[in-house]
């Protein structure tokens, strides 16, 4: 699996460069380079990659054609003939989702005195977060402030942000440092104590927070070790993912159907309020991108909130990471962290020269990557078809010292190393792949979302972001909003008993969609994306494309 | 079970054999093989440890450990993947101990039962030192625990093949919370901030960009210092 003849050659030629290019950074793009490139090489400006929603309350908005799909799907269950009798679990907050911002939550809302059940679809932990591997943004440096936070945030955003909500997760930032760090996680500090920050893409201050290269897995054990030392007020369900909400038939979420993964049996359980932290859909594979998400991220939160009348927050636009592995084929679309860039690789195309400032926003980033390799024809191809271009990763090493890579990437050294290329001595191909879920539904600061009795947060939820998120600002979103919604939702468990448990919300969508004339559709949520290869037709092909490791 | 138009390689998943392309991970290999899973696998990418895998080699003596999601197979492979390993963890709120050689051995007693026998270091699929870790949490070096054990995953292989029952990865795990919280030294700013916040320093200048239009945030976003 170490390069091919044609990469080395490639290889030498940024080689060549790399000493004139270490004191000579390719410069950034003005404004109206940036709205060029986004215009003419981002996926979320190609037309007919995406389509209008046809019912539900954001009928009308675009999205991507897969997301739409599963948006107006069908129930997973049928409300004629599902015995709704009784319930098998009960709790003050039921939380959907066993990721950072799920565990975040639960802890809240437990010192908020409310019972909490924390559900997942595999294992707790299992999530996203566990695989961010950058960092998370704070503004606690001297040089630093929220202020300036906030503007990075909406400027990377497009100004299209939710001002409210990036106050809140601006504000919060250093607290949830703060927290973190007491709850045991251990951030990557200089020797006098503070905190060893960076540079993310569009920021304009070094507020990267990081745990080498697996910055979000220690943040998820930590909180993840947290919420088992506090299982008398947090019980957690492993493998019983939820297939639908119920409501009181008034607009109220009132808990939840479960679906035992093992078993297959359903369960209900009847809830005070519900928080969903489901996560993403890159498994939905937009485009037919492979992705660096999580297996188990197939929007399932955004669907079940839709349903009970959610509204949609930016699920037209989503995040393309520049920096997915384009080689070796086994694991392409798997993530190479922004850390890498933030340390001062620079970006070479296959003659050896920089085509872009290393650090535009991610957006930016991804799209002048596309358009070297498919307008300028100037990126490389591998011999299945799979375009990149060069991420110079020897010269961290070169600017910070021998070691450095070792130190700081162990990751990435170990993934690449895995198929015998070592990237403290030779670069990586690398190319755009499927991140992050930009928006979701629409959520206010304490995470409510205007249905009563249902929170959102973590990447589920829609607005912080406005159309392009920065690097490290998922991490920071997921605990800051995650605290929030559980301190809230706990509250609201305090001041109202348990509601009727209905499935009208269902027949209303049924009939909708019957008013639409929609007739087929596979039932959502999926829950897994199938990547199973099946050597006799025993049912239709998987409606999501195969691709990525 | 063949495929007529690709190449192939024979592997051996839970005694049946199976023919895959060779350029597959373990875990494509299975789903190739017809396995829809959901145990034994997780974030595919190398970050969660869900998908720990033992394997043996035809005619070769070895026990070989990987994760599923990191390592293509090879002709004759037999492979069992380990869905779930029950292990201990103790109880405990790290805000009621001390970062003390004590706080380790009270609550795993039977880390000093560890033969240093090195299985542990064999198994990990991340290349960790964990028989030196489990040295380090003898003597009482929390913070070395801390650093050796950083890159773990909780695969759980370690615990699985070890004789005298240790769960090597939650005694690292409770060795970092500990350095985390009261090893860690302090960071003078972050402190200073948290105090700011509390005092609602910030407020104004917030409410003075939120107050802005959006051309007039614009420039100043496009005029904004950046820190070299």
């Amino acid at each position: 699996m170490a390069y091919t003849p044609a990469m080395l050659e490639s290889i030498a030629r940024v080689e060549a460069s790399r000493q004139a290019r270490l004191s000579s950074t390719y410069p950034r793009m003005t404004p109206q380079e940036r709205d060029d490139v986004l215009r003419r090489f981002h996926p979320d400006y190609i037309a007919q990659a995406a389509r209008e929603i046809r019912l539900g309350v954001c009928k009308g908005d675009r999205t991507p054609l897969e997301l739409a799909d599963v948006l107006e799907a069908p129930p997973q269950i049928d409300p004629a003939t599902f015995a709704l009798q009784g319930s098998d679990l009960q709790t003050d907050v039921l939380i959907v989702g066993g990721g950072g911002a799920g565990a975040s939550a639960a802890l809240m809302a437990a010192q908020g005195g409310a019972s909490v059940l924390l559900v997942t679809k595999l294992r707790f932990g299992d999530a996203n977060t566990m695989m961010a591997q950058g960092g998370i943004q704070a503004a606690d440096q001297p040089n630093d402030s929220p202020v300036t936070h906030y503007l990075d945030v909406m400027g990377g955003g497009h100004f299209s942000n939710n001002p409210e909500l990036v106050e809140a997760l601006v504000t919060d930032a250093p607290l949830v440092i703060h927290w973190l760090e007491q709850l045991g996680v251990m951030f990557d500090k200089l020797p006098d104590g503070s905190m060893n920050t960076i540079h993310g893409g569009g920021t304009s201050r070094k507020r990267m927070h990081s745990a080498r290269d697996y910055s979000g897995a220690e943040i998820m054990r930590v909180l993840r070790d947290e919420v088992r030392s506090r299982s008398e007020g947090i019980r957690v369900l492993e493998f019983n993912p939820v297939v639908e909400l119920l409501t009181d038939g008034q607009g109220r979420v009132t808990g939840a159907v479960l679906l035992d993964m093992e078993t297959r049996e359903y369960k209900i359980v009847h809830a005070r309020a519900v928080i969903l932290t489901t996560g993403g859909g890159g498994r939905l594979h937009y485009q037919g991108f492979p992705t660096t998400n999580h297996y188990g991220a197939t929007a399932d939160g955004v669907v079940l909130a839709y349903r009970v009348g959610g509204r949609l927050a930016f699920l037209h636009t989503m995040q393309y990471h520049p920096t997915g592995v384009a080689y070796p084929e086994q694991i392409v679309g798997q993530l190479v962290t922004e850390k890498v860039r933030g340390l001062g690789a620079q970006v070479c195309n296959i003659d050896g020269e920089q085509f872009v400032y290393p650090l535009e926003t991610r957006d930016v980033e991804a799209a002048a990557f596309i358009r070297e390799c498919q307008d300028r024809r100037t990126g490389l191809m591998t011999t299945t078809g799979q375009p990149g271009v060069w991420l110079d990763s020897p010269m961290i090493n070169l600017i910070h010292g021998p070691g450095t890579i070792e130190k700081a990437l162990p990751a990435m050294v170990r993934q690449f190393k895995g198929f015998d290329i070592d990237i403290t001595r030779q670069p990586m191909l690398v190319y755009p792949t499927l991140h992050y879920q930009n928006g979701g539904i629409a959520i206010q600061p304490d995470g409510s979302t205007g249905v009563e009795g249902l929170y959102v947060a973590g990447e589920a939820a829609g607005g912080i972001h406005g159309s392009n998120r920065l690097m490290g600002n998922s991490l920071l979103d997921i605990t800051v909003f995650g605290r929030r919604a559980g301190a809230a939702a706990a509250v609201y468990a305090g001041q109202h008993e348990a509601g009727a448990m209905t499935l009208e919300h269902l027949r209303a969508w049924n009939r909708e969609r019957e008013a639409a004339g929609l007739t087929e559709g596979r039932p959502a949520p999926i829950l897994l994306p199938d990547y199973t290869r099946h050597i006799r037709a025993v049912r239709k092909e998987p409606l999501v494309p195969v691709s990525g490791g | 079970m063949a495929s007529v138009d690709v190449e192939t390689i024979p592997v051996f998943v839970m005694g049946q054999r199976v023919d895959v392309p060779p350029s597959l991970t373990i875990l494509r290999a299975l789903e190739y093989a017809g396995y829809t899973l959901t145990r034994g696998v997780g974030c595919r990418a190398g970050f969660c440890g869900a998908c720990a895998t033992v394997y043996r080699l035809k005619g070769d003596p070895h026990l070989y450990f990987a994760l599923a999601c990191q390592t293509v197979v090879r002709p004759e492979m037999y492979l069992a993947q380990i869905p779930f390993f029950p292990s201990r963890r103790a109880d405990y709120r790290i805000e009621d101990l001390t970062a003390a050689p004590a706080a380790l051995f009270t609550l795993y007693p039977e880390l000093l039962r560890c033969l240093a026998c090195g299985t542990c270091t064999k198994a990990c699929p991340q290349g960790i030192d964990v028989r030196g870790y489990m040295a380090a949490a003898m003597r009482g070096d929390i913070a070395a625990v801390a650093d050796a054990s950083f890159d773990c995953i909780a695969c759980g292989l370690c615990s699985a093949r070890c004789p005298v029952e240790e769960t090597q990865y939650n005694v690292a795990l409770l060795a970092r919370r500990l350095y985390g919280r009261y090893l860690a030294k302090r960071s003078e700013h972050l402190t200073l901030r948290v105090d700011e916040i509390e005092h609602g320093v910030f407020r104004e200048g917030l409410a003075e960009l939120r107050a802005l239009d959006e051309a007039s945030l614009r420039s100043r976003y496009d005029a904004r210092d950046i820190e070299a």
